[in-house]
């Protein structure tokens, strides 16, 4: 059942100091002057966040798949993504970049912004299909505000700040920010958790999880919360990070029987793996600039997903 | 002893009242729209009427937690959905999440007796049509439920497959539990219920044994085509009058 995740932590085990070492600087712990504070206040702050961020993001995937039992769903689907973006725009619109508090904070209000208006749509409708449009309605109401502050941006200062932020990074973090984040991830990932039993009573149809003692609520609840913690905080600290919660629920999936709930904590540890390995592969880029988290894995991520819908086309023929 | 009172539902359940015995088959049969899967999910506790109510064993059904109702009574869908690639066993041991374990016994219980150990460990992508019929009643049987509730679960079967799922819950109902099944095919009602509840138009128009409920009186007025039974008791297949007499 839980086959991957010895796997996977052995894997995380090895990434994790190597990444600590990889860098523009290669660090050698006995001889580069400094050693202890960049690893200390920049390098494993930075590896720890690029896990609490993966992490959150391959959890909250494997749910929302589970959830619209539909391979292609993404955490995006729900709007908490664009909610949160759109919380720090406002912030980084109001001049708030040098504040390491503003942008991650009212960002977090987006993500419970977009969290309560689902959660009033989920009072009216238990139905799965009704639930999500909500969902992608909140996702482009705040994808057009978002649109809206940069054309109306005060100087091209900000407008540059927010176009950046957007991007996804994981750049000059620090604890703080996994003291924000990882609390928050943690909780949202156990939430997630809870639902896999029902989640795999939705395997055979929504009537079908009702007879099997299902509560529909009950169950958009603890999608509303999980999803909006382990996506909201990921996105207040590392701003948009898109494919993760798409692909790795995917790679997974194979290594487990294929119920929802065997899917998530493994989708969990792998997600972590990716982001972080992704992050160190920007890193160690001999780029001008450092090439842009949320680039990255975008760039990865969008002919895997093309790969995925022609390998289902020849599945369906 | 699950029992209807008085079910009324705007436009699909009109006041029906039956009371069904477990250890039997019952079948619900009607034409289409006339109300047999509302019925079905009314009494599987995940349709809330208007009026009337559902009891079983004595206990208003809307009382009972939904995971202890859940135990009580397994609910077969038409749609046969299963979203994603299980294995046989992991499909089947769906059956026991209202139990909150993952007991083994009742799961290879379940798989003996549909003749499904071989296949266990197979996706059920690979399976063909009867074999996936089988597997999604295993699924209700590892819950070891009282009441077993099917809507058309013998409509995409070739007949060997729909006589050998029937035995598969005669054999069901012989062990004491209750079977409910919408049937389409009328000569399956007739041959192997033990009682039928004809519906039309939301209303219950006959209940009683197969011979009573199903006579050609009733298949006229309710379906509005002229039909004859021809052949004898557990043999009767259904004929067209219009054709005989032209």
């Amino acid at each position: 059942m839980t086959r991957p995740v010895p796997l996977l932590l052995v894997a995380l085990a090895l990434a994790v100091p190597l990444s600590l070492l990889a860098g523009r600087v290669w660090l050698d712990p006995a001889s580069t002057p400094n050693a202890a504070i960049i690893l200390g206040e920049l390098r494993l702050p930075r590896a720890l966040l690029a896990l609490v961020i993966g992490g959150g993001l391959g959890a909250a995937g494997a749910a929302m798949q589970g959830y619209l039992r539909n391979p292609l769903a993404d955490p995006g689907l729900f709007g908490v993504a664009p909610g949160a973006a759109l919380g720090a725009v406002v912030a980084l619109w109001f001049g708030f970049a040098a504040s390491p508090v503003m942008v991650p904070l009212l960002a977090l209000a987006g993500a419970g912004g977009a969290m309560a208006l689902l959660g009033l749509i989920a009072g009216r409708t238990a139905g799965v299909a009704p639930f999500t449009l909500a969902g992608v309605m909140i996702a482009g109401l705040a994808g057009a505000l978002t649109s809206l502050a940069i054309s109306l941006a005060p100087n091209a200062f900000a407008m540059s700040e927010i176009v950046t932020w957007l991007m996804g990074a994981l750049t000059d973090r620090g604890w703080p920010d996994i003291w924000l984040a990882a609390p928050l991830t943690l909780v949202g990932i156990v939430l997630l958790r809870l639902a896999g039993p029902a989640l795999d009573a939705l395997t055979l149809g929504e009537t079908a999880a009702r007879s099997l003692g299902v509560n529909p609520a009950r169950l958009q609840w603890l999608l509303i919360a999980g999803v909006g913690l382990t996506i909201g905080s990921g996105v207040a600290v590392a701003g948009v990070i898109g494919f993760v919660g798409l692909i790795v629920p995917h790679l997974v999936r194979p290594l487990t029987d294929r119920r929802p709930s065997s899917l998530i904590v493994p989708s969990a540890l792998a997600g972590a793996l990716l982001v972080l390995i992704a992050d160190v592969v920007c890193r160690i880029l001999p780029l001008v600039t450092e090439l842009r988290l949320g680039i990255a894995l975008s760039l990865i991520g969008a002919p895997f997903f093309l790969h995925l819908l022609l390998k289902m086309r020849r599945g369906l023929a | 002893m699950l029992a209807a009172h008085e079910l009324q539902l705007a436009g699909r359940l009109d006041g029906v009242s039956a009371v069904l015995k477990a250890g039997t088959i019952t079948a619900i049969c009607g034409p289409n729209g006339a109300g047999k899967s509302s019925l079905q999910e009314a009494l599987a506790g995940l349709l809330r009427t208007e009026h009337g109510a559902v009891r079983l064993d004595d206990q208003p059904l809307s009382a009972l937690p939904p995971r202890e109702r859940a135990r009580r009574i397994g609910y077969l869908p038409q749609a046969g959905e299963v979203a994603w690639d299980l294995s046989v066993r992991g499909l089947a041991a769906l059956g026991r999440l209202p139990h909150g374990d993952e007991a083994a016994g009742p799961v290879d219980a379940a798989l003996a007796s549909l003749d499904l150990v071989d296949l266990a460990d197979r996706p059920i992508s690979t399976l063909s049509g009867g074999e996936k019929a089988r597997a999604l009643l295993a699924r209700v049987l590892a819950g070891e439920p009282r009441w077993i509730l099917a809507d058309e679960p013998l409509a995409a079967l070739d007949i060997g497959h729909q006589l050998s799922l029937l035995g598969n819950l005669r054999a069901a109902a012989e062990g004491g539990t209750g079977v409910v099944i919408v049937v389409h095919d009328l000569a399956l009602a007739m041959n192997h219920a033990d009682r039928v509840l004809v519906l039309g138009e939301g209303r219950l128009v006959a209940d009683g044994p197969p011979a009573e409920a199903l006579s050609e009186a009733v298949i006229e007025q309710v379906w509005q085509v002229p039909m004859r039974w021809i052949g004898g008791p557990g043999a009767r297949a259904l004929v067209s009058r219009a054709t005989q007499t032209a």
